[in-house]
């Protein structure tokens, strides 16, 4: 959408990105300095220059690795999406449904994902398909909860007006609810983004022994073994990247669909 | 009622008048009775394809763009794109808002968005319309210009109009026929055929003939509601 060319706005705003980058330099300096100058060893804590040294040295170690965990990280969070959203879709198909299955749902969520990991991962044979399974677990409650509420979320004069035009269920579903549910599908999925990654992560440190294929949670258990603290921090360092890269996407995606229509999104 | 009457239904809030618009529409059972549009129930398809309602907000979708508000109706009942282009292009020149299609409602002003609802319900080729308090939320110069279109719309198309208001000047502005209604409990209390020639111009609202039936509504509403009144008193007496 175009934006008005009102007086120039405020520099936070132009560059959202100009203030925590500013931040990040002022920490990562500071940290730098504290290390530098108190002398401390890099087994204790690395300075971000050793972190970011580790991270071009050990690349053929570390990328496979990376791969392995964003795979399993976008399959997770794509069935959790699937799966979630279906189960919304029945949700509001029938109150009775969601009255009997809600609990379980809420069930999934409060149970510790490192308690269940390890009899997924004997139950299920294939390694790689049993971390997607533990992460999906992990992922799948917020996209259930906030889509089950978008869907329910519709203008009663709407919902009339449908009714009132003979519409068939699925017409209201895919015309009426949907749309409506947007925004709240969209805060789902940035919620559920973020935990596919760490129960990717998580799951992994459980199952301790990837098989043949080895993600980054596994690096960092081994670094830990190894005392190796810089490969550690930068296999953590990793992690987060690909968090906040998951993130971002995620947010474009929102504002692409809701612009020009949604009060969240449309140019103030 | 009679094919190309102008009906409002008058009356305070309380008095059933959107409830029998619901009514006619299908929206709502009666408890006693039954109603019926051409001959048929409300819900059937056939009567569904004849009417058309108009809600008191313009219940827009707000993501999509008025072209595709207004086809909404067409789509439900799976009508072409191709046809339904140039029905959705005709409905949007009837209410004056050529070029809008490709706008979304948050762009447009109340009085905009109220003609985009009204689209939407001639886009269906309707042969009654019911209308309830449409131009209630509006500002008085806009729902002025608004019900001098609305006559237009209604002289040119040959259709039928049920129109809720509990405005007065409104009413007796647009009506070929007036229904009064009163609360507690509802029921008719008067029922008037204006003989006003048409075409009705803005002016038309500072006649005399005008006034004349805006006083016979008012006298009709105060009627009722001192009758009310008295019922009341008799039976705290009791």
């Amino acid at each position: 959408m175009a934006t008005r060319p009102s007086p120039r706005p405020p520099l936070t705003e132009r560059l959202p990105w100009l203030l925590p980058m500013g931040f990040a330099v002022l920490l990562l300096g500071a940290w730098q300095a504290w290390v530098t100058l108190a002398d401390i060893p890099a087994f204790l804590l690395p300075s971000p220059w050793r972190i970011a040294q580790t991270l071009v040295q050990d690349w053929a170690l570390l990328w496979p690795a990376w791969w392995v965990t964003v795979k399993i990280t976008l399959w997770a969070f794509a069935c959790a999406v699937v799966l979630g959203m279906l189960i919304a879709f029945a949700f509001v198909q029938s109150r009775w449904l969601e009255a009997a299955l809600f609990p379980y749902a809420v069930l999934l969520q409060v149970t510790p994902i490192v308690a269940i990991a390890p009899l997924i991962i004997i139950w299920v044979k294939d390694p790689t398909t049993s971390l997607v399974l533990c992460a999906t677990l992990v992922a799948l409650f917020p996209i259930i909860a906030n889509t089950t509420q978008g869907l329910r979320s519709v203008s009663p004069g709407l919902l009339a007006y449908f009714e009132l035009r003979g519409a068939k269920r699925w017409q209201t579903l895919w015309r009426l609810r949907l749309p409506s549910a947007l925004p709240y599908v969209f805060t789902g999925w940035r919620i559920s983004g973020g935990l596919a990654l760490i129960g990717a992560v998580v799951a992994e440190f459980v199952a301790g022994t990837g098989g043949t294929a080895t993600g980054l949670a596994y690096q960092i258990l081994q670094s830990g073994y190894q005392l190796d603290i810089p490969r550690m921090f930068a296999a953590l360092v990793l992690i987060t990247l690909t968090g906040i890269a998951q993130f971002s996407a995620l947010s474009a995606v929102s504002r692409w669909a809701l612009a020009g229509w949604h009060d969240s999104e449309v140019a103030r | 009622m009679q094919p190309g009457e102008f009906l409002s239904l008058l009356g305070p809030s309380g008095c059933g008048k959107s409830t029998l618009l619901r009514m006619m529409a299908g929206l709502l059972t009666p408890t006693a009775g039954e109603v019926t549009v051409q001959g048929e129930a409300p819900t059937s398809a056939a009567a569904r394809d004849g009417l058309s309602f108009v809600f008191q907000e313009p219940t827009l979708m707000p993501w999509a763009t008025v072209a595709a508000n207004v086809r909404l109706p067409l789509d439900l009942a799976g009508v072409p794109q191709t046809e339904s282009d140039a029905r959705v292009a005709e409905a949007l020149a009837q209410v004056g808002l050529n070029g809008f299609g490709g706008q979304r409602p948050r762009e447009l002003s109340g009085g905009m968005q109220m003609r985009v609802s009204i689209a939407r319900g001639l886009v269906t080729r309707p042969r009654l319309l019911l209308m309830d308090e449409p131009f209630g939320a509006l500002d008085e110069l806009t729902r002025h210009r608004l019900d001098t279109d609305l006559l237009a719309l209604w002289r040119a198309q040959g259709l039928t109009v049920v129109f809720v208001t509990h405005s007065l000047s409104e009413a007796a502005f647009l009506s070929s026929r007036i229904v009064v209604m009163a609360p507690r409990p509802g029921r008719i209390v008067d029922d008037i055929a204006l003989d006003t020639p048409w075409p009705r111009e803005a002016h038309h609202r500072t006649s005399p003939g005008f006034n004349a039936v805006v006083r016979r509504l008012e006298d009709a509403l105060s009627a009722a509601g001192s009758d009310t009144h008295a019922h009341t008193s008799a039976n705290a007496d009791t």
